[in-house]
């Protein structure tokens, strides 16, 4: 019976799922590629270079200058420079921060977690909220609930980030006193950390208060940096949900006298979902990006943070090998997306 | 299944418990710095940046002599004496006796602080050849800026208590060099182990000083903890923990501050200095810092090479409507190239006056008329200067009133700097920060005749100048020296090699149950001394 039922599914799915997957991973490789060289000379672009930053107004000596540029290899010509990137890139070595001497793979290690925790929250925030708002918006077209989404979700999607969270502090740490100020917990606790995610490791270290205290520095700032992928989901969702209502098999579904709860849990919202799941996808760059913000706002110790500072540092080894990893992290989220496209949508993984 | 039925309860608790989550500092004396930024690591003679010497050299060093907490005067530390030899040559320090080192996860000293550590200290960022010169990439910036490779001659231990330093020439202000935090004293027994087990660069992470403070422990761009010394040789620190929580934007230290997240931030933002003046928590503190901002004349151009111009163009400025609108109540008229915190400033001297008319007329007479010429600002903010394209375009009106026009010019910081100590500009703002307190540092620094091509902007290399900035080196007695600079700052006025603009006002918000804190006026925050009520 099991063994019947499994040789359509190979056929049917799996050979061409795998195809379409191998198709897609073949892809990365030369956008990978094409990061590297972006990640490489971005930074050295950006006219100034580290010695002449670290110095400031104290100016440093031409010969010093050349001395200190020949010590980290960067009086070098640019090919070999680069060449010598990609060899220690693919022995998994992203080289040392001109900065603080650390290697760039410690830090980013050290860092990400924050900046993962943040994401996934208000990843999580968006969705819990902006879909079932959309959805609701879109079978209610021209309700005061639609109204009142749409209007909310434009003012969401045109706020500054930076702007929101300063606004969200005042109000609510400084007037109000709900929530703290910033940072990721009380400086009363401290414990090592183990996996890098505050929620877990204040759990783990079993003082009390610990993870309550660690949930409540993430409120503000997951709202923050949640707000404008939860506007652009929900409206999303909306008009995906407006463009299947209209479909026939959705009119005859109703006809046949479906309560309307079954015609859109089954009928609209799957076919619905195909466009907002590429936009959940998307919005991980969105994320990102503007985790830069909320994470300067916020007191939060991640990765955007610390691009920024290391820009501003011309940190040559952290920027190029913080930017690939962040990319590399940007091209696979994509990537699940379009797998998961096709797992919702069977027309899309047979025809590659 | 289990995450959710963990998670519940805790989002529930949370919130009805969210009343009570802006947590006080309230356990025994653990003081909360809002500091502004993560330190670059912990070898202060690596880098030059405050954020980086307030979590090292400050908490957890000490040097052969230091600053008085407050003051640009220097007092004994890790010696208790020194002389100095007749030709001012040689200077030999008596060391403190009895001086611990921190005990640490990774090091347990045997011996107490001796010459020893000294030597190490200097020879690593000194001789090329020394085991731990290269360790960590080592760029010593400091020590090279003040130009210790060419002075030094030789280091001498004479015994366990006593070592010489053998100077090229006779430098006065050697001395306050001993205070600065490149001179911070690591442990030499430290640093052999370290390099026995194959690991030398864990003296820069794993910082081991004699300093008030200890590490214990840091994440970076979310905080670093620090233990009071227990066998600190002045006494264990009134605070038990020290611990900075980084908090970059300076609008949120202040949320943080009000809620008692933290008691003392560093550099408010201007905008918030009214509000905090009424904030019945807060102390706002406040003094001169060590700093001076100013318009630098391209003195090799013409028609900048002729005094009696750059007199005029200062005479045409509204310097005191200028700071009211780029400082905001945080900047005091500059006279003087040095600032008033530093010993020999010279009260003496006489601002040029704001004569638009007699400018005009200066001009005419110097056979200037309908002059182009350009203002470069400088695109970030500093402490002397927090708005340079603001300041540039009030300057830029007040020259066009006596007949100058003006472009205002900008680049890349980097590149700024780079291209304004080539001379490509004809005026150029600018500023400087102290280093060490002595007046040679802003003078000979930024006016010496040596420093024409690198940190002289207004390429201005004066004989009369030269020789009293020069002869101040040599002497090592301060009222001497004193008279000297005076003389110097009054050959600077009557020549005019830049509009002195600013002295920037540094404001230190704490809250009112911090006792004894002092704003340092080199920038640094110091919390040895410091107690909570």
């Amino acid at each position: 019976m099991i063994i019947q039922d499994l040789s359509p599914f190979f056929s049917d799915n799996l050979i061409p799922m795998f195809r379409f997957l191998i198709s897609r991973v073949g892809l990365l490789i030369p956008t990978f590629i094409g990061v590297t060289i972006i990640a490489f000379s971005f930074i050295r672009l950006i006219p100034g270079d580290p010695i002449e930053v670290l110095a400031g107004e104290r100016g440093v000596s031409p010969e010093r200058h050349a001395q200190l540029m020949a010590q980290f290899g960067f009086d070098r010509p640019l090919w070999q420079q680069y060449l010598e990137f990609l060899s220690k890139l693919l022995h998994g070595d992203l080289g040392q921060s001109i900065v603080t001497k650390q290697p760039v793979i410690d830090e980013f290690l050290t860092l990400f977690p924050a900046t993962l925790e943040l994401s996934t929250m208000a990843i999580l925030f968006a969705m819990i909220i902006g879909l079932p708002a959309g959805i609701i918006a879109g079978f209610k077209r021209g309700s005061i609930f639609d109204h009142t989404v749409m209007t909310t979700a434009l003012v969401g999607y045109s706020m500054p980030i930076f702007w929101l969270g300063l606004l969200m502090i005042i109000l609510f740490s400084g007037i109000l006193g709900w929530t703290p100020v910033s940072g990721r917990i009380s400086f009363l606790f401290y414990f090592e950390p183990v996996t890098g995610f505050m929620l877990i490791d204040s759990y783990l270290s079993g003082q009390e208060g610990a993870f309550r205290s660690a949930l409540s520095h993430l409120i503000l700032p997951t709202i923050a940096l949640g707000t404008i992928p939860m506007a652009v989901i929900a409206r999303q969702t909306r008009s995906a949900m407006l463009e299947v209502l209209g479909e026939d098999y959705v009119r005859t579904a109703r006809a046949k006298g479906l309560p309307p709860f079954r015609v859109i849990a089954i009928h609209a919202l799957r076919n619905a979902l195909i466009p907002v799941v590429t936009t959940i996808g998307l919005q991980v760059g969105v994320l990102l990006a503007g985790a830069i913000l909320t994470e300067t706002i916020f007191s939060w110790p991640g990765i955007g943070k610390w691009m920024v500072d290391s820009i501003f540092r011309r940190d040559y080894t952290s920027v190029q090998g913080g930017l690939l990893m962040i990319a590399a992290i940007v091209m696979v989220v994509n990537l699940i997306v379009d797998l998961l496209y096709g797992l919702i949508n069977p027309r899309i993984r047979h025809t590659r | 299944m289990k995450i959710t039925k963990l998670l519940l309860p805790a989002i529930a608790t949370a919130a009805i418990s969210i009343g009570m989550l802006g947590a006080s500092p309230a356990s025994a004396k653990t003081l909360v710095f809002c500091s502004e930024g993560s330190p670059e690591g912990f070898n202060p003679a690596f880098y030059t940046a405050g954020t980086t010497f307030d979590a090292s050299s400050r908490q957890l060093f000490n040097k052969l002599a230091e600053f008085e907490r407050g003051t640009t005067k220097i007092a004994p530390a890790l010696a208790e004496s020194w002389t100095v030899s007749n030709d001012g040559k040689t200077y030999t320090f008596k060391l403190r006796k009895g001086v611990k080192f921190h005990t640490t996860k990774e090091f347990t000293p045997t011996r107490d602080f001796n010459a020893e550590d000294v030597l190490f200290s200097f020879a690593r960022q000194w001789d090329k050849n020394h085991a731990y010169f290269a360790v960590s990439g080592g760029s010593y910036e400091y020590f090279n800026g003040m130009s210790m490779p060419d002075l030094i001659k030789d280091i001498v231990v004479v015994d366990p208590y006593t070592i010489q330093f053998v100077l090229n020439r006779p430098e006065a202000p050697f001395i306050a060099n001993m205070g600065m935090d490149f001179a911070s004293i690591t442990s030499a027994e430290y640093a052999d182990k370290m390099m026995k087990a194959g690991t030398p660069e864990m003296v820069d992470q794993k910082p081991v000083g004699t300093g008030p403070f200890q590490l214990v422990a840091y994440q970076k761009d979310a905080m670093i903890r620090f233990k009071a010394h227990p066998a600190y040789w002045a006494g264990k620190a009134k605070i038990d923990d020290l611990v900075f929580s980084i908090t970059p934007d300076a609008s949120v230290r202040y949320q943080k501050l009000k809620a008692g997240e933290c008691h003392v931030m560093p550099y408010p933002n201007p905008a918030d200095i009214a509000a905090m003046k009424k904030d019945p928590k807060v102390n706002l503190m406040e003094q001169e810092g060590l700093n001076v901002g100013y318009l630098a004349y391209n003195t090799k151009k013409a028609p900048f090479e002729n005094a009696n111009v750059r007199l005029a163009l200062n005479m045409a400025m509204n310097k005191a409507a200028i700071i009211d609108a780029v400082f905001q109540g945080a900047g005091k008229v500059a006279k003087n190239p040095i600032p008033p915190t530093i010993w020999s400033y010279n009260d003496a001297t006489k601002d040029d006056a704001y004569d638009p008319e007699k400018a005009k007329k200066m001009l005419a007479d110097a056979g200037v008329k309908n002059l182009k010429t350009n203002i470069w600002a400088m695109p970030v903010q500093r402490p002397y200067n927090p708005n340079a394209r603001r300041m540039a375009e009030m300057i830029q009106a007040d020259w066009a009133k006596v007949g100058v026009t003006a472009e205002i010019v900008s680049f890349e910081w980097g590149e700024y700097l780079k291209r304004s100590k080539a001379g490509e500009h004809d005026t150029v703002l600018l500023g400087w920060t102290g280093d060490n307190g002595d007046p040679d540092n802003f003078l000979a620094v930024l006016l010496g005749c040596d420093a024409v091509g690198g940190s002289n902007r207004a390429q201005w290399c004066d004989k009369e100048f030269e020789d009293l900035i020069q002869k101040a080196k040599t002497v090592s007695d301060p009222a001497a020296r004193t008279k000297l600079y005076e003389d110097a700052q009054l050959v600077f006025k009557a020549k005019a090699p830049w509009a002195t603009i600013a002295h920037s006002v540094v404001f230190k918000p704490i809250r009112k149950e911090v006792v004894d804190f002092k704003i340092d006026p080199f920038g640094g925050h110091i919390f040895y001394g410091v107690d909570l009520k």
